[in-house]
């Protein structure tokens, strides 16, 4: 069942219903992203203007959040969906949970840019290595509801194993901070924010694993979360039969 | 069809799923029927397990009920319909020369969609098969047959004081649950459900279905049904038909969240088939 087949229900209505929701995902998927980029650059460029963008436009995203759970109660209550269609209003309900996190950290982002800029120029402000952790995650979270949209399990199961470099990226920067720590104990409160950020970067990573490990229950009807990803792998990639 | 659902089905040589359990009640093995000329099951293996309800699916001509009814020899009375294959109750050839029809339906009893009592009174209708089958020795005996199976149907409560009233006059749901208590008084080992339930209100089939899922501690039942969302209440394994070939039988919980054949999932989740 590779292929959603929205469009071929009996009922139009319930064709138009699917629809609505799924591209309500993609909407929400489309304005976190943009959040996430926003509030990086809020945090690299340490933008105030735009840190308040990001905290404003929070609400458009929760708002998306409740309106698609309300969506897809309906649908349980009215259509009582089955097989795919079940699957998907499910896979949904969790993609924008995950969704809705995501856009919390991007706002966090934006509110720690007020002090990372005041770190004192003769502090390292750890941009660079933000910067890199940051374009990390990004392009996870935009590949993630690329395979959403597509439902491309090969496409999900790669993203995933992407968070193990964003793991590595932050538990170096995280070793960086500490020492920093050691040596210059006065900087306390600012290296512990850089640590949040960081740490809010990671978990976006996070987050688009669990979207991707959601794109292949909607597509093979398997729950992989915390299974054996080498196992899943080999079962589910076409690359690894090569 | 859709092109690719049709060639699906062109392909079918074998059943998708597990059709087959390990304590079986009644097996069927390669089985096809006709009516005359015309081919209305095409090769089905399918086991009933002990305890276990199976829900039989699919759209209207698909054969489901064609192959309840083979099940206790219903199609022995349409003089054109021809059945093969191989059919087993506890190992025992259902078609088999030295076996008597009756006796057979006493032991795989059956519910049609529409309550049918007999006219007579509440009393009379259960007590009828008990009486030709002579499974009573004396009225004592009878009684207790009598209330012993309307309480199993969950009827007692409700015609305990009007058991000589006609059955006729319960209500549908009751009827039906009068039907239910006729069948399990003659002690049948399978009940046959041809649409239970398609006759009552929501109420009426919700007691039906609570009453099913008693009756699996003791029964193997087999249970056509067009309410999909009746088959996924009250069945263990789901079988879809589609006309005449079993595509997929599996666990219900399967057959509704990651049903394996495309027509299958067209069905149940009412895309154009």
């Amino acid at each position: 069942m590779d292929k959603l087949h929205l469009d071929q229900h009996i009922s139009h209505q319930f064709n138009k219903e699917l629809e609505d929701i799924r591209n309500k995902v993609l909407t929400m998927g489309g304005l976190v992203e943009q959040q996430v980029t926003n509030g990086l650059t809020a945090l690299l460029e340490a933008d105030n203007d735009l840190a308040t963008l990001v905290a404003e436009r929070d609400f458009e995203v929760n708002n998306l959040e409740l309106e698609i759970d309300e969506d897809c109660t309906h649908v349980l209550a009215r259509r009582q969906p089955a097989a795919s269609d079940l699957r998907l209003i499910v896979t949904v309900i969790k993609v924008i949970t995950d969704l809705e996190r995501i856009g919390d950290e991007a706002e966090k982002l934006g509110r720690f840019s007020r002090d990372i800029i005041q770190i004192s120029a003769d502090t390292p402000s750890y941009r660079k290595e933000l910067r890199h952790l940051g374009e990390l995650v990004k392009s996870m979270l935009r590949d993630s509801l690329d395979a959403f949209a597509r439902l491309d399990v090969d496409a999900a199961l790669r993203i995933a194993q992407r968070d193990e470099d964003v793991n590595r990226e932050y538990e170096t920067l995280e070793r960086l901070l500490a020492s920093h720590l050691v040596e210059d104990p006065r900087q306390v409160s600012k290296l512990f924010k850089i640590t949040w950020c960081a740490r809010a970067l990671e978990r976006i990573g996070d987050h688009s694993v669990n979207i991707c490990e959601y794109v292949v229950y909607l597509v093979k009807g398997r729950d992989i979360r915390h299974t054996n990803m080498d196992k899943i792998r080999s079962e589910f990639m076409k690359s690894s039969a090569d | 069809m859709s092109n690719s659902a049709q060639e699906a089905f062109d392909n079918l040589t074998e059943t998708v799923g597990t059709p087959t359990v390990e304590n079986p009640k009644m097996q069927t093995r390669n089985v096809n029927v006709f009516y005359g000329e015309k081919q209305a099951i095409y090769n089905v293996d399918l086991d009933i397990g002990n305890n276990e309800v199976v829900a039989m699916i699919g759209p209207s001509g698909c054969g489901k009920s064609t192959f309840l009814r083979c099940l206790n020899r219903m199609n022995d009375t349409i003089p054109s319909c021809r059945v093969s294959g191989e059919m087993l109750l506890d190992g025992e050839d259902l078609y088999g020369a030295d076996l008597d029809p009756v006796l057979l339906r006493a032991r795989v009893g059956m519910v049609f969609q529409k309550p049918n009592p007999f006219a007579k009174s509440i009393y009379d209708n259960v007590a009828y098969g008990p009486r030709i089958h002579g499974l009573a020795n004396n009225r004592a005996e009878l009684d207790d047959i009598v209330v012993d199976s309307l309480r199993k149907a969950g009827l007692y409560d409700e015609v305990k004081d009007r058991i000589d009233a006609p059955g006729t006059s319960l209500s549908g749901g009751q009827q039906q649950r009068l039907c239910i208590a006729r069948t399990i008084a003659v002690s049948p080992e399978v009940i046959l459900m041809d649409e239970p339930c398609s006759a009552l209100d929501p109420i009426a089939t919700a007691r039906i279905e609570e009453l099913i899922d008693e009756l699996r501690e003791n029964y193997a039942i087999a249970i056509v049904t067009h309410s999909m969302q009746q088959a996924a209440r009250v069945s263990q394994r789901t079988a879809y038909f589609h006309m005449g070939k079993l595509v997929e039988v599996d666990d219900t919980n399967t057959v509704f969240t990651n049903p394996q054949h495309e027509l299958t999932e067209n069905y149940i989740t009412g895309r154009f088939g």
